[in-house]
């Protein structure tokens, strides 16, 4: 059950470590999100050069085979350091889709390009009223000789601002909440009648409302069958956000700990006290599950077992609220501090809220995984 | 969630999953084992296994134990508290059977070893005393050193199943002026001995597991002194370590939620807002079993390469506790007004007890598992452990 990394997996954590140690601290990465774009092209080369990028895709489109471990090894350092580049948007929700369900000509098209760091994509599936269903879709897809056209309102694309495309999930048949009827398509950011309304997230990333308004569409994989190619990606995702969770989780329960031994109030370390010791237990002991259940939920991704969606619900929600839980109790036990813009405790509060939207809320992932049980 | 196991510790958890299904006793399998059993029919299941060889998973081969490694000891202890099993008797078996065979002398060794796998001695502890709690270092009961003999005073708490015992485990205070921890003796007690008095302590739910244990002038053999005198912290220590170790309690946890899913469907209709309610508590129950599962399991895994999760473990004690008492407070309140209901003790059934059988223990099962947080080295206790040997806060 507990993973011990192949030699080729501490590798690949080991060099993750050293290029964020060196190239990605917290002053670094506040340039980065001030910077006009938001994003560090620059790191993103790195990344692609240091074969990040490649990681998770498997040998026969050019990547290096390690599949959802090297992804979790990945993320977890990067939840670490609170990397705001589109990994998980680009490779492994657009890559994975693109690898799973795209044609050989898309993959050749596309694939090449995001493990050279060339192209950027986002994900456009959710829209207003949808909150987290996947089938709640609007947007319509129309087919015009061998393309489809596409029209209808997309919300809150995350990373849609920096992407070179989107994959846009639209209905090409059935009613708004019909599972069945929905497809994917990949569209060009900048194809005309696209309207990108760009937004700052809470958790200093960027995001943008989409109008499509008759916009040319390719479609990925089949039509119709857009709805299962969603959950089965959504799964792979949230793999990959949990794993940026609990990397977020260990950074803040080091920097309570530390604050907690060297603040003094009363005549005494902070730590000295009691409840605090107490809560910091706790936040310790949410953090041992917290990454069990991380390893538990990437190995079963790894192995393709049954009921991965109810489990990746499952992790969602528990990690999730083991993610707020600490966030809260770290920006407390900072006090005033953990209020700060200058603290890096508080950003990782914001991403850790942040987490806890995409894909789904803890509470929404809750009773998935309650429903999905009664189903099975 | 499984361990990804060797075809040979496969083979051997087909093989205790087939033994337990062909020999647990049916009588014992009654509506709440840990009360309603009597003596004889709680050790029926511990001669059986005694009998294959499999009584004390701890213990090395040269004692008595099976030789086991770590994932097979973690295999048996899951499939018998998947199938719900009653464990052997913890206070002989796990803690002082242990103890003996690491501190103890060759006549001690000789003496009880077999007589606890055998099942023919019960022991039980005699820790806690009325100003002892947490602050166990703190006991009082005195042992005087009288030639060959020492005479032990005191009056030791909460002691379970003492009814049933042959033997008491001490702390006893042999050196009145040391600090607290260093004047403390590990001393066995003979509870047959004149000037032991056991006198039942019934809890909330209305069982009677725990005694208080009177001793008044008990002339204790001085060849039961566990390893020196005076180092008796040492050895308590050490057998407290022990007992935190098994706690997490999954395979317990996931049965009772099992049996908490059919009691929810069958009391409360879907279209009541309070199904929803308890779908969702019910989830997080699960969930929260899960993840302390997969702990569980990467630290089994861990053991197997060598690396001891130390004071880590308990967190297992912490949640494995907490767990439980939210599933049976979460049963007892989905039985809506039959939760009002409690069984009589001693159990008979000539007593009238209201309501569907699934109800039966509900209400005494929540009542009796609010000790869970409290023995064993509460988990205030815990968390300090944790804070202090961990965090070093």
């Amino acid at each position: 059950m507990d993973i011990q990394f192949t030699e080729e997996q501490e590798l690949l954590r080991s060099s993750v470590q050293r290029l964020l140690r060196d190239q990605y601290d917290f002053d670094a990465r506040r340039k980065i999100v001030a910077s006009e774009e938001g994003l560090g092209r620059r790191q993103w080369d790195e990344f692609a050069e240091l074969g990040l990028l490649a990681a998770p895709f498997s040998e026969a489109v050019g990547g290096f085979g390690g599949g959802p471990l090297s992804t979790m090894i990945i993320m977890h350092e990067f939840g670490r350091h609170l990397v705001v580049e589109p990994f998980v948007e680009t490779v492994v929700v657009a890559g994975g889709l693109i690898e799973r369900a795209g044609s050989d000509a898309q993959k050749q098209a596309h694939i090449a390009d995001i493990i050279a760091g060339s192209k950027l994509w986002a994900l456009a599936w959710t829209e207003k009223g949808s909150r987290f269903d996947l089938a709640t879709v609007t947007t319509t897809a129309r087919r015009d000789g061998d393309d489809y056209v596409l029209s209808g309102e997309k919300t809150a694309v995350i990373a849609a601002p920096w992407a070179d495309y989107l994959i846009v999930s639209a209905r090409t048949s059935g009613h708004r909440h019909d599972r069945g009827g929905v497809s994917l398509f990949v569209v060009d950011r900048r194809a005309a009648n696209l309207d990108l309304q760009s937004f700052r997230t809470i958790d200093g990333r960027r995001a943008a409302e989409i109008s499509l308004r008759g916009v040319r569409g390719e479609l990925l994989g089949l039509e119709g069958e857009g709805v299962a190619a969603l959950e089965a990606c959504r799964n792979r995702a949230i793999g990959a956000l949990c794993a940026e969770a609990v990397g977020a989780i260990g950074e803040l329960n080091d920097a309570t700990l530390d604050y907690s031994k060297t603040r003094k109030q009363f005549g005494v370390t902070i730590g000295s006290f009691q409840v605090l010791q107490h809560r910091m237990v706790d936040m310790f002991i949410a953090h041992q599950e917290a990454l069990s259940l991380m390893q538990h939920l990437s190995l079963s991704l790894s192995e393709g077992k049954a009921g991965l969606s109810r489990l990746a619900s499952g992790a969602k929600s528990k990690i999730g609220y083991a993610g707020k839980f600490v966030a809260d109790q770290a920006v407390q036990l900072h006090g005033g501090m953990g209020m700060t813009d200058e603290l890096n405790v508080g950003h990782y509060f914001k991403r850790i809220s942040s987490i806890n939207i995409q894909f789904g809320d803890p509470a929404y992932h809750v009773l998935r995984y309650a429903q999905l049980d009664a189903v099975a | 969630m499984e361990l990804a196991l060797s075809p040979e510790d496969a083979a051997f958890r087909d093989e205790v999953r087939a033994f337990i299904k062909d020999n647990y006793p049916a009588e014992m399998r009654v509506a709440n084992p840990e009360t309603d059993l009597s003596k004889e029919q709680m050790l029926l299941w511990h001669r059986i296994l005694h009998d294959k060889g499999w009584i004390a998973p701890l213990w090395p081969k040269e004692y008595g134990g099976p030789g086991w490694s770590i994932t097979r000891r973690f295999i048996f202890e899951q499939e018998t508290t998947r199938a719900g099993t009653m464990p052997p008797l913890a206070f002989s078996v796990t803690m002082v059977g242990p103890v003996i065979y690491t501190f103890g002398n060759a006549a001690q060794k000789t003496k009880f070893l077999p007589r606890i796998l055998s099942g023919e001695d019960w022991w039980c502890q005699g820790y806690s005393e009325p100003g002892s709690g947490s602050d166990l270092a703190t006991v009082r009961t005195k042992a005087v050193r009288d030639g060959d003999h020492y005479i032990v005073n005191g009056h030791k708490t909460w002691t379970t199943l003492a009814q049933h015992a042959d033997w008491i485990f001490c702390l006893v205070r042999t050196d009145p002026t040391a600090k607290p921890q260093s004047g403390i003796s590990f001393l066995l007690i003979d509870m047959k001995s004149p000037g032991v008095t056991v006198r039942p302590i019934i809890t909330i739910d209305g069982s009677h597991e725990v005694n208080d244990v009177f001793l008044e002038n008990v002339r204790v053999p001085a060849g039961n002194l566990i390893g020196e005198e005076n180092k008796g912290w040492t050895y308590a220590k050490f057998l407290l370590g022990n007992e935190r170790t098994s706690m997490a309690g999954i395979g317990r946890s996931t049965r009772y939620i099992e049996r908490l899913k059919k009691i929810v469907k069958a009391e409360i209709p879907e279209d009541d807002p309070a199904h929803l309610e308890f779908i969702r508590d019910i989830a997080r129950i699960e969930l929260d079993v899960l993840a302390l599962e997969a702990t569980e399991l990467r630290v089994v895994a861990q053991m197997a390469r060598g690396i001891d999760p130390g004071p880590a473990a308990s967190l297992f004690k912490i949640r494995g506790t907490e767990i439980f008492q939210d599933i049976t407070e979460l049963t007892h309140r989905a039985i809506g007004n039959y939760g009002l209901a409690i069984r009589e003790h001693p159990v008979s059934a000539n007593h009238f007890m209201p309501g569907p059988d699934y109800g039966h223990t509900a209400s005494e099962k929540y009542l009796n598992s609010r000790k869970l947080s409290i023995y064993g080295g509460s988990n205030e206790i815990q968390r300090n452990i944790i804070a202090k040997a961990v965090l070093g806060l």
